[in-house]
């Protein structure tokens, strides 16, 4: 039932899982050296609460429950009416309201392209860092596994 | 206060404070169940789009989440009304009042006939509906008398809008006991139970 990535809703998705997967402490330092923030006032949250992670198999085979995961949630209303939301992963208030409202200040086309700039790009290179820093630590602990021919196959 | 906000693609805010006003709206509804013909009032003022009142947005708030099936009357399901319920109740709305687990209806765009709502079974008359609707006003209707259970003699309600055909089928409930559908009618930040238990006289 996935909808398709396009456009719009590709960006924001981009931005929103960028927000959510960056650490909380650069999310709100980010959000402290915004110049010009916005009165905004809150909708739902932040509130946390538990989310059934799916899986499959090699990503092909039925789907399963991987198991629960810890989400904080809160979604906003700037005073011209946007509305942000922000789903991040554990219990952090803050950043999920920080999140939420620099959704909301994205979905500006005038203020984009700044934010992107001082704000997402840095926290999407930070954190594919952080992934290539923890892939190679685990890379360095790889052991593979080799059959021998035991040899009373014949 | 009513506290109605213009759909501008914004749900609106639901309770101020989540759980507080949650719980006491909870304590208000089941005041007003166990004292039939008792008017309750909600101290939480929940945003709500038109033409939904506080009371009613109030138990929407409350009571339904995503295991709740919920069915809107006319009048109600537009636009701003299913935005609300979806974001802040995150309950189905469904089409058929049959599968309802709670109905919401306006007095004024015409009541749905009690018949078409599930009264439950003798098995599990707690699988019925509960119909909550918004009338014009509390008092100043048709006067009906009530005895039962949680009243010591009688009490009266006279909420104002609602037809005479509601009332008709409400009296022929009574013989379906313990099957029946409970209701509360609201009205800005009020609102009065009628629940199945009670006998009513036009």
């Amino acid at each position: 039932m996935e909808r398709p990535r396009t456009g719009e809703t590709a960006a924001r998705q981009g931005w929103m899982s960028v927000l959510a997967k960056a650490r909380a402490d650069d999310v709100l330092a980010a959000w402290e050296g915004l110049d010009d923030k916005p009165q905004y006032r809150p909708l739902r949250g932040p509130e946390t609460g538990l989310v059934m992670i799916q899986a499959r198999a090699g990503g092909v085979g039925a789907k399963f429950n991987f198991g629960e995961m810890t989400v904080t949630r809160c979604s906003v209303e700037l005073d011209d009416g946007t509305v942000g939301h922000a789903y991040v992963p554990g219990t952090d208030g803050g950043h999920a309201e920080a999140a939420a409202v620099l959704d909301a200040l994205l979905q500006n086309g005038a203020r984009r392209a700044l934010l992107m700039d001082a704000i997402v790009s840095p926290l999407a290179a930070a954190h594919s860092e952080r992934r290539r820093t923890r892939a190679m630590k685990t890379a360095a602990t790889r052991v593979d596994f080799f059959t021998l021919v035991r040899g009373d196959s014949e | 206060m009513t506290a109605s906000v213009a759909f501008t693609g914004s749900p609106g805010r639901g309770f101020a404070r989540y759980t507080y006003d949650a719980q006491a709206t909870f304590r208000t509804l089941l005041d007003a169940m166990a004292r039939p013909g008792t008017i309750g009032s909600v101290a939480a003022e929940p945003e709500a789009p038109a033409p939904l009142d506080p009371a009613t947005a109030a138990i929407a708030l409350c009571l339904f989440d995503h295991d709740t099936q919920v069915w809107l009357g006319d009048g109600i399901a537009g636009l701003a009304a299913y935005e609300y319920f979806r974001f802040h109740c995150g309950c189905p709305l469904i089409k058929s009042a049959l599968a309802a687990d709670f109905a919401v209806c306006l007095a004024s765009a015409g009541m749905p006939p009690l018949a078409q709502f599930d009264a439950g079974t003798d098995e599990f008359p707690d699988g019925s509906a509960t119909l909550v609707v918004q009338v014009p006003a509390l008092e100043g209707g048709r006067g009906i008398r009530l005895t039962g259970p949680g009243i010591e003699r009688e009490a009266h309600l006279s909420v104002a809008g609602v037809p005479d055909y509601f009332w008709a089928a409400r009296r022929d409930q009574q013989a379906i006991f313990p099957r029946g559908i409970d209701v509360v009618f609201t009205c800005g930040e009020r609102l009065v139970a009628l629940p199945r238990s009670t006998e009513i006289e036009v």
